[in-house]
């Protein structure tokens, strides 16, 4: 039996693990903040807990404060959504230790795979290629340097307790390295951690990731790819499934190569493997990054694509049951894309935007047009949380049909009180980079002028 | 506002995080001050010019408003 299934989130994810439960006729029960007391994810649960003050701290990542909404509301299950506690094995180990299914891998899975050269190790050890680096076991400044002219440059300096692209510096050649150290070193050193690991770098680099799904009788298959080249402050507002230039020979290999991981550590639930790619896509040149032991943003566009809904397969497989399909049986129709809709202002380097909503208008979800929601017009959107506020989906028979279909609803967006980067996001799915399949991770960046400029000329025609 | 003295204000809504120059600290052009907290994005607040930080109108931890002055900084 499934549920009650206590949502350890808020927002748009929040909202979106509650309609497969209503769908499923599985009860939910949301929990909220003080800030979130009216907020629309609280609406769409059964029922709803209150979990303590604004600030992050002591609400959504308070594990005692969700254990105790927990015990009060009687959940037998915890879905952690994405964020705040959705891969720390701390919190799943709090959820066994009170009885509760927690919606997602053991928490030696997450550990095994949440440190960065651990992970890497690991990968290496399941024959999963992985790009030339170092993982930083000697942190003098002398031992890094000569182990980035071992692995070759351009180098990515990497903070190892990093993430979100903290202590991250891209060095291309030796004379750089010294410098880039220290500033990496010092912007590590704010959160808590100055040690740092080297990986080869790669220039016009694609990201490629993998959906598999594991039960707990030991069956592993995967759904396919995405691919989430578009970037901006290292995250990653644009992502489409299938990948451009993907052939299926490639597909089976990378899908392979995400089973072999998640089998090398005893992987049960959803999770994507993560890999960087050089354009054109080869086997040779895409390796491992890492891996998400959670529900992943972007998992919307492989649903519409396989034609599966991943949270329902969450839930089913946390309570014990086994994958009812094989690898065979798993189908690809049409392309989807997603855009994530941001409180932020492209003109200003995506600053974010807090701010109430005094007016907001959202595409409505139609044939093959999805929206992933978690606020409406009059909500305010809080410092204290992230600055998604939505996601929109479309799908349909090709690549070009599906970029155009997305950038017409993202043109239809209207925000007032907070900057949305709706329609800079629809000018980059209409920008030849993307019609054609050439952009990389630098593009969105180092194209924010020229989008910029063709919105004040044509505002809403291509 | 006396001569030769900035006054350094939240361009957005957001809490303290860490203040990196207290007051009395020297700092050159460009050189975080204090960095804020906003929809889960660490933003450093940095000096206009070189000078001295003069007094911190902030804590740590606390929430500002989008123009609300954080510091004031002497030439």
């Amino acid at each position: 039996m499934l549920g009650p299934v206590l949502i350890a989130n808020r927002g748009e994810v929040a909202a979106r693990i509650a309609r497969t439960c209503r769908r499923l006729g599985v009860e939910c029960i949301a929990v909220f903040s003080e800030a979130d007391a009216g907020a629309l994810h609280v609406t769409t649960a059964d029922r709803a807990e209150p979990i303590g003050p604004a600030h992050p701290r002591e609400s959504y990542l308070s594990i005692p404060a969700l254990m105790d909404a927990a015990r009060r509301s009687g959940a037998r299950m915890v879905h952690p959504g994405y964020g705040f506690l959705s891969e720390r094995a701390e919190f799943a180990e709090a959820c066994a230790r009170q009885g509760l299914i927690f919606v997602g891998p053991s928490p030696e899975a997450i550990r095994a795979m949440g440190g960065k050269a651990e992970a890497r190790a690991l990968a290496e050890a399941a024959g999963l290629p992985c790009l030339p680096g170092d993982p930083g076991a000697d942190q003098s400044a002398e031992a890094l340097e000569a182990a980035a002219a071992r692995i070759g440059f351009p180098v990515m300096i990497k903070a190892i307790g990093g993430g979100g692209g903290r202590g991250m510096r891209l060095v291309p050649s030796p004379e750089g390295f010294s410098a880039a150290l220290a500033a990496a070193r010092r912007e590590a050193a704010i959160f808590g951690d100055d040690r740092v690991m080297l990986e080869r770098a790669v220039p016009s680099a694609r990201h490629i990731e993998v959906q598999i799904l594991g039960d707990a009788q030991g069956h592993v298959l995967h759904l396919g790819e995405r691919d989430c080249t578009l970037q901006r402050r290292h995250q990653k507002p644009v992502e489409e499934c299938p990948a451009p230039g993907m052939s299926e020979a490639l597909r089976e290999e990378l899908g392979r190569r995400a089973c072999a991981l998640a089998r090398a550590v005893g992987y049960v639930g959803a999770g994507t493997v993560e890999f960087i790619a050089e354009a054109p896509l080869h086997p040779d040149r895409v390796w491992f990054m890492e891996m998400n032991t959670r529900l992943q943003v972007e998992h919307p566009v492989t649903e519409m694509v396989t034609g599966l809904d991943i949270v329902e397969w969450q839930l089913r497989i946390a309570a014990g049951e086994a994958l009812p399909f094989r690898q065979e049986d798993i189908a690809w129709r049409g392309h989807a894309v997603e855009a994530r809709l941001c409180a932020e202002d492209p003109a200003r380097s995506f600053l974010p935007s807090p701010g109430r909503l005094a007016r907001l208008r959202l595409p409505e979800e139609a044939e093959g047009l999805r929206l992933d929601a978690g606020i409406r017009q009059g909500d305010t959107l809080s410092p204290f949380y992230d600055s998604m506020l939505a996601k929109v989906i479309a799908h349909a028979p090709t690549r070009e049909a599906a970029l155009e279909k997305l950038a017409v609803a993202l043109n239809g967006c209207v925000a007032e009180g907070v900057k949305l980067n709706a329609a800079f996001l629809a000018a980059a799915l209409r920008s030849p980079e993307m019609r054609e399949g050439r952009m990389d991770t630098c593009f969105l960046e180092a194209a924010r002028k020229r989008l910029l400029d063709s919105l004040t000329k044509e505002p809403a025609t291509p | 506002m006396a001569e030769g003295v900035t006054t350094i204000r939240a361009e957005i809504g957001a809490a303290v995080w860490k203040i990196t120059a207290p007051a009395g600290t020297e700092v050159a052009e460009e050189e975080p001050v204090l960095i804020l907290e906003s929809m889960k994005m660490e933003i450093p607040v940095l000096a206009p010019h070189a000078g001295r930080v003069l007094e911190l109108l902030v804590e740590e931890g606390q929430q500002v408003e989008e123009g609300q002055p954080l510091a004031t900084l002497r030439r």
